[in-house]
């Protein structure tokens, strides 16, 4: 079975989104100049899922790789919901109380986000009232506890991941009367995802991670080659510091039989999730729940499971890591993707494809000849290369599309062999999972020209 | 970049050795290029103002002033030849396709070489030779067929080996070459200096030459050319010249009345590097490697090396100012593909050092030939322009020509298909020149095999059956942007590929159209023919019948519902148009002409029919859908779908009348098939198209009906010696010469245009006459096919061309349409053609190379042809078109 270069290309770009943020003016004044973003499924369906929002309230852009396990659900639903939360937390008091007066009064709210979808990233209607009756809750704590004190980015962002995770354990704990709600919450509440969020302000950027999805600063150095600051910490075995957390938190007894295999309990790639109530609820809840529950959710043995080992509870928290950047001109683009990218390429390879792309494609800079003393010959070495750069580049027009032809196509010498590509993207589908995972990707370029 | 070469290509000598012209736009004083020059105020009025100091105006500057004309102005934006003509290339080369542009640049090449001593202006000339090299054996073909060309017309020329390539040329790699052709007189000029050369000798006859003036727009009076608004004040005129370059068709659109002047500029690379170690020498040979889409010359020890490649880049699609030239970015990874084709082919040349890459636009037109003529749309409003890059090769010649049609109404040349009025107004469009500039400016380089078709720009004009017959399996062909039906694929045979078909040998669709001729020979055929140029004239009294017995030479004068053949003659008694004419009724006609006549002929009947409101002429191609019914059964067909007696007694041929077919009423039919085959034609109402078109194969099915294309009907009007306007007749070409006395009525009781040129041949005989040719020793299925354009041999002497040609599936030999002339042995002088010399000749045709014995005919077989045909004589004797 053998797939022609045209329909490999209409695999890679099926997902494939790219938001150019508008210019006024001629200019562009903002920090970003747009995001390309992909996705590429292994399981079926998908278990990754992305956001990317422009804040109408305050500034900024919000921008996030979800990486869902045990199902999508979870994945889904923190995609729909930790941009409001996030959004809200950064909110000021007088737009809180604003908002608040017109949902009180039945009057049109102010709109908080501005989306930028891909036609196949979905929001799901049935849960959008109950969504918003949790945010609407939250945001009235937020006024009756008004502190007079200007937001923190990083503060919010952690408030926000928080309690998102909080209300997502108490929608499943009360349950909905609608029985199609009812399972849904629970499914997103034992279902898990990881989270890696991040937010751009001018020259300031804060990402939020939770997990093992990872965001890359492209940097791109004063002799024009590349190299990649990594901007966030992977929560799992191979963070030694997270090791170490996990075991602060509970008794020296258990030191054993936290982290085995490389996995908490032996059972969880991720040490920092949304959901996953399984490692975070009691077991006597955990047991209520889910006899109360319906019956698919009692007959699936993932859920009755017990995790072994299992005596203090909560193991896994949805806090997320923050961390603040100042942005440089030097600094071009940030890489946020989820771990299907990062286990199959090295973090330079992956800055210094995209950045070619993106000169390649964007700002080749015309030869020029200027003083130089050129014979033919060395003018034909130099455009004979310039010209199979490109043409790699030429069939991709977004930069996480390449990325991912990278990541799925390439060869032990780093370029893309078609063959190997037409391979692995035409593998049934319950093979995919075992040669890859699910891919994600958004690539943020930013505006050199207003660093 | 771009200012260095400037200074390095262009010589400034003229101006010191030269003042006199210069005086008039620049002070004596201040001939420092930095001080500005006192302009001298424009002149009022002038006979003639031209637009652009390039090649082209300076050219037509010369020869106008040359032929006698002295009160002229030429205006020029910048400086005198300041534009695309100081970059280009420089080469003049002779090797071309058309014959009309071969003798361009014939008379350039030899302008050029005496321009020097003529003016003392330094032109830089060189006499280097030009090697055109071929990597394939098509290729080699394409270039035998020009150099039989280029023999015949007394142009030194010889097809060579590689090896003998080699010794033309030091550096040539000859490994993948498989032959190359070699015209040793090709030149290299400074083709600024050129352009100088032409001023001064203008300006010295009296030409006023001013520079930095620029030419707003061109304003006109009752259809005429009065003068023109420059950014320095008003010239009143009567003529102006629209020489503009890449600027022509924003010119033409400035005024009130636009002139359409359909071309677009795509910018043109080429290299130039520094002289070798060992320079090469002034005379070697300039290089055209149409394979590896490039030429390569010697300049100044060094070599010039630019191409035509295949992702051209248009610009100043939405108009731009000149300024942008100068600032052109060089764009070398553009070049990449011409770089790897240069040092393949000079692999020695890696090691030289590059002097500058230079972007030079250039304005190409939609058919690759240049735009002359007179616009039809305001007279006296003259252009020149859209040389396709060869401004230098054309340049001389084609402002000879423009000059003669200044001064004498025509020029020496039939100049048809450089004519401006061969476009229509689609070709306006922007969006249309942007396209198909794209497809032409890589065309240059490719092969030119018969029958080729652009790709861009289709479907624009169209039949109301196009769809139908596409579902059908009709192949298309261009004409006037009109899509004409080329043969149908039948169904199950479509492997059919665009390139099995580009051959210089038997095409693929050879059997395809063989079996619609067959058809049309013992059942009958339907061919759409709805592009024809129609056009209906009538009066409320006479006027209509006077004015066409005085523009056309047969009697129009004949009982309604007759149809006649006619030509349009011009004074010179030659075939401006060649069509069919129906009376309607006592006082309106309705005309059939070719379809590229529609701008020709509108433009010249409106100029010579009286001003006269009761007097009217109407386009109504639009109106009207053509369907042609052509072959025995054609009768019976028709008659059962009209209830009417269809047979000769009631319906004699040359015969048109309005009835009812199917449901529709109001159908022209007319019994004509321009073929010579029996038939109809029958001009639709359009909206009724589809339903006649459906009645029509509905009935036709137990006769055997089937569509067919123009490749069908070629075939069998030129097995039966049917002219064809625009390819065998032009507008030097007489009645006379083509074997149509019978259409002339000399006697008809008025005078018309053409008459005393017709008499005095008619007493004097002629020079030139249209001959058959029955190819002898030719295999259709191994030999090269003939095209057209082949020389003629009588006797092992050169005669004429064909100017068209056919596969006859009926004689199964190929036959080819050309003219016969009669040169004197000695003195090459052209004597008198009768009908003994055209009989007692030995022929042959020369197909790239190869002679083929042939018979020569002045009558077609009619022996052949023993259907069962209504009036013979006047059928046969009815030579119509394709």
């Amino acid at each position: 079975f053998y797939l022609t270069p045209p329909q490999v290309n209409s695999i890679l770009k099926a997902n494939e989104y790219s938001f150019k943020v508008p210019e006024f003016d001629g200019k562009n004044v903002s920090s970003v100049l747009g995001f390309d973003s992909n996705q590429l499924p292994a399981n079926a369906p998908i278990e990754d899922r992305r956001s990317a929002a422009t804040c109408l309230q305050t500034r900024g852009m919000l921008l996030g790789v979800f990486d869902g396990h045990a199902g999508c659900a979870c994945a889904q639903a923190v995609s729909e919901r930790l941009f409001y939360y996030i959004a809200v937390s950064l909110l000021p008091h007088e737009t809180l109380l604003e908002i608040e007066n017109a949902v009180e009064s039945g009057r049109a709210l102010l709109p908080i986000l501005q989306w930028h979808k891909h036609p196949n990233d979905y929001f799901s209607k049935e849960a959008s009232k109950l969504y918003f009756n949790s945010l609407r809750t939250y945001w009235q704590e937020l006024i009756d506890l008004n502190s007079g004190e200007t937001t923190d980015v990083k503060e919010a962002l952690i408030n926000a991941f928080k309690r998102l995770d909080n209300d997502i354990s108490l929608e499943a704990q009360v349950g909905d009367p609608n029985s199609f709600l009812n399972y849904l919450v629970l499914r997103v509440a034992f279902s898990g995802a990881t989270a890696c969020v991040a937010h751009v302000d001018g020259v300031d950027l804060h990402v939020a991670n939770t997990g093992d999805s990872r965001a890359m600063l492209g940097v791109q150095e004063e002799d024009g080659s590349w190299s990649a600051v990594n901007l966030s910490y992977d929560h799992n075995a191979q963070n030694e510091h997270e090791v170490e957390r996990v075991k602060m938190e509970h008794p020296k007894s258990e030191e054993k039989s936290l982290v085995k295999q490389d996995r908490l309990l032996g059972l969880l790639m991720p040490f920092r999730a949304f959901g996953d109530v399984k490692f975070k609820w009691s077991i006597e809840l955990q047991k209520r729940v889910v006899e109360s529950g319906p019956d698919q959710l009692n007959d699936n043995e993932y859920t009755k499971f017990i995790p072994p080992n299992y005596h203090t509870p909560p193991y896994l928290t949805a806090e997320p890591e923050v961390i603040y950047h100042k942005l440089r001109p030097q600094d071009k683009f940030l890489v946020l993707a989820t771990d299907g990218l990062w286990e199959t390429m090295h973090r330079q390879d992956v800055v210094r494809i995209v950045g070619e792309y993106l000169t390649g494609v964007h700002h080749q800079q015309p030869i020029a000849l200027g003083g130089y003393k050129v014979t033919l010959g060395q003018m034909h070495g130099l455009l004979t290369e310039r010209r199979a750069r490109i043409s790699s580049v030429f069939e991709d027009q977004n930069a996480a599309t390449h990325l991912i032809r990278h990541a799925v196509g390439n060869n032990e010498f780093g370029t893309v062999d078609h063959e190997r590509l037409s391979k692995m993207l035409s593998l049934p589908e319950e093979l995919a999972r075992m040669y890859r995972d699910d891919i994600t990707i958004i690539v943020v370029q930013f505006n050199s020209h207003v660093i | 970049g771009a200012r260095m070469f400037l200074r390095l290509l262009s010589d400034v000598r003229w101006r010191a050795t030269h003042p006199k012209w210069r005086s008039v736009t620049c002070s004596q004083q201040s001939t420092s290029s930095t001080a500005e020059p006192q302009p001298v105020p424009l002149p009022a009025q002038a006979q003639v103002v031209i637009c652009g100091g390039g090649i082209t105006g300076t050219s037509v500057a010369y020869h106008l002033s040359k032929m006698g004309w002295k009160d002229i102005v030429l205006l020029e934006q910048g400086r005198l030849a300041a534009g695309t003509t100081r970059f280009c290339a420089g080469i003049v080369s002779t090797a071309r396709h058309v014959s009309v542009e071969l003798k361009m640049a014939d008379y350039s090449n030899k302008l050029y070489q005496q321009l020097e001593q003529e003016t003392g202006v330094k032109t830089g000339y060189v006499k280097t030779g030009s090697v055109s090299l071929a990597q394939t054996q098509d290729r080699l073909i394409s270039l035998k067929r020009i150099a039989s060309s280029l023999n015949v017309m007394g142009i030194p020329c010889e097809i060579i080996t590689p090896k003998q390539v080699a010794q033309l040329h030091p550096l040539i790699n000859i490994h993948d070459l498989v032959g190359a052709m070699y015209v040793p007189e090709d030149a290299l000029v400074s083709s600024a200096n050129v352009s100088l050369a032409l001023a001064t000798a203008a300006s010295r006859n009296g030409v006023q030459i001013h520079e930095r003036t620029s030419v707003s727009h061109v304003t006109v009076q009752k259809g005429r050319v009065s003068g023109v608004e420059t950014d320095r004040g008003q010239i009143q005129c009567e003529y102006f010249v629209n020489c503009a370059g890449q600027w022509a068709y924003e010119l033409g659109h400035s005024g009130e009345e636009p002139v359409n002047i359909p071309l677009h500029a795509c910018e043109h690379f080429y290299l130039l590097t520094h002289p070798l170690k060992e320079p090469l020498a002034s005379n070697v040979p300039t290089i055209v490697d149409p394979d590896g889409r490039i030429y390569i010359r010697n300049w100044q020890g060094g070599i010039l090396s630019g191409g035509f490649e295949k992702n051209p880049k248009p610009l100043f699609t939405e108009g731009r100012n000149q300024l942008e030239i100068q600032n052109l970015q060089e764009d070398w990874d553009h070049f990449e593909p011409l770089l790897s084709a240069l040092l393949r082919r000079m692999p020695d040349l890696e090691a030289l050092q590059i002097m500058q890459l230079v972007n030079c636009p250039e304005s190409f037109t939609p058919d690759m030939r240049c735009i002359m003529g007179e616009s039809p749309t305001v007279q006296g409003y003259f252009v020149l322009a859209g040389m396709n890059s060869a401004g230098i090769s054309y340049g001389g010649g084609a402002g000879k020509y423009l000059a003669e049609w200044m001064v004498n109404g025509y020029p020496s040349e039939n100049v048809w298909p450089l004519d401006l009025k061969r476009f229509g107004t689609l070709q306006s469009s922007r969006t249309f020149l942007r396209h198909r500039v794209m497809e032409v400016m890589p065309l240059m380089c490719d092969l030119k095999v018969p029958r080729w078709d652009f790709q861009t720009g289709r479907q624009l004009r169209t039949s109301p059956l196009y769809d139908r017959l596409d579902a059908q399996g009709a192949r298309w062909m261009e004409k006037h942007g009109f899509e004409r039906v080329k043969y149908f694929v039948p169904p199950g045979k479509d492997l059919l590929d665009l390139d099995q078909s580009k051959t210089f040998y038997k095409p693929d669709w050879f059997d395809i159209v063989g079996s619609e001729v067959k058809c049309c020979k013992e059942a009958v055929c339907v061919i759409d023919m709805s592009s024809f140029t129609k056009f209906e004239i009538s009066s409320t009294g006479d006027q209509a019948l006077e004015s066409l017995q005085y523009l056309f030479s047969n009697d129009l004068d004949v009982p309604v519902g007759h149809v006649v053949h006619t030509g349009m003659l011009n004074e010179k008694g030659g075939y401006e148009n060649d069509c069919s004419i129906a009376r309607l009724s006592k006082r309106s006609f309705f005309m059939i002409s070719p379809t590229d006549q529609q701008v020709h002929c509108w433009a010249w009947l409106k100029s010579r029919l009286p001003d006269d409101s009761n007097l009217t002429l109407e386009d109504v191609t639009w109106k009207y859908t053509a369907l042609n019914l052509i072959g025995p059964r054609a009768v019976d067909v028709l008659s059962e779908l009209s209830y009417a007696p269809m047979t000769a007694e009631h319906f004699p041929s040359l015969f048109c009348k309005e009835m009812s077919v199917g449901y529709a009423n109001g159908i022209r039919v007319m019994s004509i098939t321009h073929t010579g085959e029996p038939g109809f034609v029958l001009y639709i109402p359009i909206e009724y198209a589809l339903h006649v078109y459906n009645e029509v194969m509905n009935m036709g099915q137990k006769y055997g009906i089937r569509n067919a294309g123009y490749y069908a009907l070629r075939s069998l009007r030129i097995e039966k010696f049917f002219a064809f306007w625009g390819q065998d007749l032009d507008a030097f070409t007489t009645p006379m010469e083509c074997g149509r006395e019978f259409q002339v009525k000399l006697e008809k009781g008025t005078q018309f245009l053409g008459q005393e040129a017709l008499l005095e041949q008619k007493q004097n005989g002629v020079y030139k006459r249209f001959t058959m040719f029955i190819l002898e020793d030719h295999d259709t299925d191994m030999d090269l096919w003939p095209w057209w354009g082949e020389p003629i041999f009588r006797n092992g002497r050169y005669v004429g061309k064909t100017t068209s040609s056919a596969y006859s599936y009926t004689l199964e030999r190929h036959v080819c349409l050309g003219f016969v002339h009669h040169f004197d042995e000695k003195t090459g002088e052209e004597l008198v053609v009768t009908t003994d010399f055209i009989n007692q000749g030995e022929y042959e045709i020369d197909i790239a190379g190869q002679r083929f014995q042939a018979k020569a005919k002045l009558y077609p077989f009619s022996s052949l042809f023993t259907h069962r045909r209504r009036k013979d004589e006047v059928e046969l004797s009815g030579y119509q078109r394709e």
